[in-house]
């Protein structure tokens, strides 16, 4: 899906995608880690529950939306990782309480 | 860097985004002794052309280009000038009184500033065709940042579509990492050579195009090239799997793809500019909504100025010296007895120069009107689901503007505030009701242009007359 | 001859009208009481011109909160707590008569309301408020119940320690009213009815029997009109001798992200669309004309929302604005037919959603044959304003 073309450094971090742990390069946005681990997407739509994935990848198009740490709506792309950031594709609109 | 607690509550002048305009704005005003401080909403300072500059994956190669790494020096110029620099920063109101709303590390802060200039930079232009809502469809400038600050290329099928100087310089740099598209759908219109060509001396004479020709030798040479690309669809389910083109010659192909990359050019960001009810007019050439500026970006709002990409799109050149002008400006204001002729004299010759030659880019790519006006179950409004239908049936409702429509059918509710979805609404109806783009109008804006928390919003001070307002019991 | 805009291809759409053209009525105004007058009228197959302003103009009708309210309307005027009471009865006739017209669904829903209080004497003053409301003469008696904490909590499992009580009234619902706005203008044009939008009229002109409405440089004349303009009614009524007393009253609105629905019923200042989105309000200022957002009103309402339910505060709030209602002098609203000149009505009111059943299904008949002097709407009428003559 997505290869680094620089010498790659060691992934230093551990991040969890849908509980799955995945390496992650530190600096990197939760929406390049999602990227580059081959998840192209990474919601279900309020509206028609129509399959999204990161557009923009610079704050603007809001279709980067995934669950970090619990907190829903969270942009991908505006979230640097973190070691041990747990971060879930959602569906649809966003559970009161999240 | 400064931290959220050693922020004051008063500057001389506030600068909104740390890209070249805003750069080399804070640069010189710090110089010049001002309090100044920029803000900037991502994680490190560059703005989009120099994404990444500060934290590179990259050696000092080639790969990015030589004109990337000019960035460097902007930054330094920057956070070594004295300026205070917030990362993180999302400024999403513009209040009353010169206040400007910033939200830091989830909580938000007010911070007065006697002059402020915008220098939010530009967007990428809608590009609604069928299936570009699919995962796997994103825009150039997204695998722009990818390869700037992760270092990330695509590996499957991987087609560019679209059109401008943008499209190329990323087609080169992925060369340059070994990354070959299976090819680029050009949407330029054969008509628009016409009437560039009217312009090509200027263009000539510019430092465009000795760049240009060279980047489209080279990506030519490597890159299968379809011309006159009038019509394009991406198919999938879950992702992106096809992309379907068609030429004006009446060529029709279906491409397998695994991702899709789509340009056709940038427009100013005019949503925080707008919100602060700073006067905007249609620009008929660059198709597009531009504030009401002077020759230092002074708005119709007195202390406001809007700089950069955020004025007129005119590259990164350009932007430092409208960045520069406008700190002029507030340097004036502010500290008249701080020399600034000479600095004066060397942005407008800069701003000239790089302002020549984009006539020619403008004609050339402007964005043909299939791609701006979609037709059918195309959906125009990302946020909220809207297909072009929806609007012009609504169109022929007799909706009066955009604002109507809104409310008619939601397209502009959504998170991105019209970002994506404002000029393809706004040209729908222009073309269904026989109407200039500058007659329909465009979305009325307003506070808060980015989402921010409801307790955000709880912790801004109140007053009693807004307690009485409200608990009326 | 007149060219029907409406039935040629979008792409051709244009403003070409004949300079005079008869209708039975033109309903100065395209917002929800215009609207909802205009499709009773032209159900009722009569011809009827809706005239409406351009895109950007004040527009009540967007700023609305959409509920249908009937728990505390009609303090100072029993007349008015059993017009609403009629609208509410009436709501689901009128969401379906839209329904089968248009497809359009305005997702009505008529679950009951709460007034949540956030202090002993909230409590207090509202209990009784509502004890004189229904303690007036004429007054037509509905369910109510005061409710402590834990009988709220039991009806919405999520709010927050800090509501003391509530009272609650099972007639009390809202609707999608943006949706109810489209439904009534498209309805209102598949009854033959014509919408003239960019028209805001400058000048009305009653001329022998008929109304002579001028509007740039179009000229739309009618056996009869309605001012159903809002705020606009103020001057216009002017123009055939009503005396009008509205003002503006600003409101405020934030509207959060969408959430999975987790509210059952209607909170007065906060609901939940069908959508998913979280509205919250309810901000009353006496502003003049100035709808710009001011953020100490917006930090009273979302801290007082928190507090109300505290896990609003995660939520993003996408979009705030401020809408002026039209408020009438007196709050309530007024239905009238010109003394100088008949056939000249005039519909104002600022519960133009609670009140769009009425307005659509009783209102409109009786404008139709021209009679206000029912026993409930009479009281509506203007003469309520007139200074009595000094001796």
């Amino acid at each position: 899906m997505f290869r680094r073309v620089i010498r790659e450094r060691e992934l230093s971090l551990t991040i969890f995608i849908d509980g799955t742990a995945t390496p992650a390069r530190h600096g990197d946005t939760v929406a390049a880690a999602m990227l580059a681990s081959g998840h192209v997407a990474c919601r279900t739509t309020a509206v028609s529950g129509a399959p999204r994935g990161p557009y923009c990848l610079m704050g603007v198009c809001f279709d980067c939306l995934v669950t970090i740490d619990g907190s829903a709506n969270r942009q991908a792309c505006m979230t640097t990782v973190r070691d041990a950031m747990r971060i879930e594709t959602q569906r649809g609109k966003r559970e009161y309480g999240t | 860097m400064i931290v959220a607690s050693a922020l004051r509550d008063r500057y001389d002048v506030a600068v909104v985004g740390a890209g070249p305009a805003g750069l080399a704005a804070a640069a010189l005003c710090a110089r010049a002794g001002l309090t100044c401080i920029l803000f900037d909403d991502q994680a490190n300072p560059g703005g989009q052309i120099y994404r990444g500059v500060t934290n590179s994956p990259f050696d000092r190669g080639t790969a990015l280009g030589r004109d990337y790494w000019r960035g460097e020096s902007l930054v330094r110029a920057a956070l070594g000038s004295g300026a205070h620099y917030v990362s993180g920063a999302s400024v999403w109101g513009l209040l009353r009184e010169n206040e400007i709303a910033v939200s830091l590390g989830g909580g938000t802060r007010q911070i007065r500033a006697a002059r402020i200039i915008l220098a939010t930079g530009a967007i990428e232009r809608p590009f609604p065709i069928q299936g570009w809502t699919l995962p796997g469809v994103m825009t150039a400038g997204a695998a722009q940042i990818l390869l700037k600050s992760s270092a990330l290329v695509p590996t499957g099928r991987t087609l560019l579509a679209g059109c401008g100087p943008l499209l190329w310089l990323l087609a080169w740099q992925y060369l340059n990492v070994g990354v070959r598209l299976d090819a680029i759908l050009d949407t330029t219109l054969a008509a628009n050579w016409r009437r560039a060509l009217r312009h090509a001396a200027t263009f000539a004479a510019s430092p465009y195009l000795a760049r240009g020709l060279r980047l489209m030798f080279d990506v030519r040479r490597a890159v299968r090239v379809i011309a006159g690309v009038v019509d394009i669809a991406a198919e999938g389910g879950e992702r992106i799997g096809a992309v379907t083109y068609r030429t004006a010659r009446g060529h029709f192909e279906r491409l397998p793809a695994d991702m899709l990359l789509l340009h056709q050019g940038v427009v100013p960001n005019v949503n925080l500019a707008m919100s602060a009810n700073v006067a905007h007019r249609w620009n008929d050439m660059q198709l597009c909504w531009v504030p009401c500026v002077d020759s230092y970006g002074s708005t119709t709002v007195p202390h406001i100025a809007v700089a950069g990409d955020g004025a007129s799109i005119a590259g990164a050149e350009a932007a430092e010296a409208r960045g520069r002008l406008a700190a002029i400006a507030a340097i004036r204001a502010l500290r008249r007895e701080f020399p600034v002729s000479e600095e004066e004299r060397v942005a407008r010759q800069s701003l000239h120069r790089y302002e020549r030659g984009r006539a020619f880019l403008d004609r050339l790519y402007q964005p043909a009107p299939n791609f701006r006006r979609s037709r059918g179950d195309t959906v125009v409004c990302r946020c909220e689901e809207v297909t072009a239908q929806q609007v012009l049936e609504t169109a022929a409702l007799g909706c009066a503007g955009p604002n109507q429509m809104k409310a008619f059918l939601r397209c502009g509710m959504g998170p991105c505030q019209g970002r994506f979805c404002g000029l393809t609404v706004t040209e729908l109806m222009a073309e269904a009701r026989g109407f200039s783009c500058a007659e329909i109008g465009y979305y009325r804006l307003r506070p808060p242009v980015k989402p921010i928390t409801l307790a955000e919003i709880a912790s801004l001070p109140t007053d009693e007359a807004a307690v009485k307002a409200v608990a009326r019991e | 001859m007149v060219v029907d805009c409406y039935s040629i291809p979008a792409k051709t759409f244009c403003m070409v009208c004949a300079p005079h053209t008869e209708f039975d009525f033109a309903v100065i105004g395209g917002g929800l009481v215009g609207a909802a007058i205009a499709w009773g009228l032209a159900r009722r197959r009569r011809s009827v011109a809706m005239l409406d302003e351009g895109d950007i103009a004040f527009r009540a009708s967007r700023g609305n909160f959409a509920l249908i309210w009937v728990q505390s309307k009609g303090g100072g005027m029993s007349r008015y707590a059993l017009w609403t009471r009629q609208s509410s009865d009436a709501w689901p006739q009128l969401a379906e008569a839209l329904r089968m017209e248009t497809g359009l669904d305005v997702c009505l829903h008529q679950p009951g309301g709460f007034h949540l209080l956030l202090s002993q004497g909230e409590v207090e003053n509202r209990a009784n408020a509502l004890k004189r409301l229904h303690n007036q003469p004429g007054m037509v008696p509905f369910e109510y119940r005061m409710l402590d904490h834990a009988q709220t909590e039991k009806m919405l499992p999520q709010i927050g320690p800090d509501v003391v009580g509530a009272s609650f009234c099972p007639l009390d619902g809202h609707v999608n009213a943006l949706r109810l706005l489209r439904a009534l203008h498209v309805g209102f044009q598949r009854h033959g009815g014509r919408y003239f939008p960019d028209r805001a009229v400058e000048r009305i002109e009653p001329r022998g029997g008929e109304f002579r409405l001028h509007s740039a440089n179009v000229e739309i004349s009618a056996n009869k009109i309605v001012l159903a303009a809002g705020l606009g009614n103020a001057w216009l009524a002017a123009m055939v001798g009503i005396n009008t007393p509205v003002r503006p009253q600003r409101g405020q609105i934030i509207v959060t992200e969408k959430v999975a629905p987790f509210m059952n019923y209607v909170v007065h200042t906060i609901r939940q669309t069908d959508e998913g989105s979280v509205m919250i309000s309810d901000s009353v200022e006496e502003a003049g004309f100035d709808i710009s957002v001011g953020s100490e009103v917006l930090a009273v309402m979302a801290d007082r929302a928190i507090r109300m339910f505290p896990h609003l505060a995660k939520l993003n709030v996408v979009r705030c604005w401020a809408a002026l209602r039209v408020m009438p002098q007196d709050g309530y609203p007024i239905y009238d037919q010109s003394k100088a000149c008949p056939g000249a009505f005039i519909a104002t009111c600022h519960s133009g959603v609670t009140l769009a059943a009425a307005h659509a299904l009783l209102l409109a008949p009786c404008i139709d044959i021209g009679n206000l002097s029912d026993e409930c709407l009479a009281a509506f009428s203007t003469r309520r304003f007139d200074v009595p003559p000094s001796d």
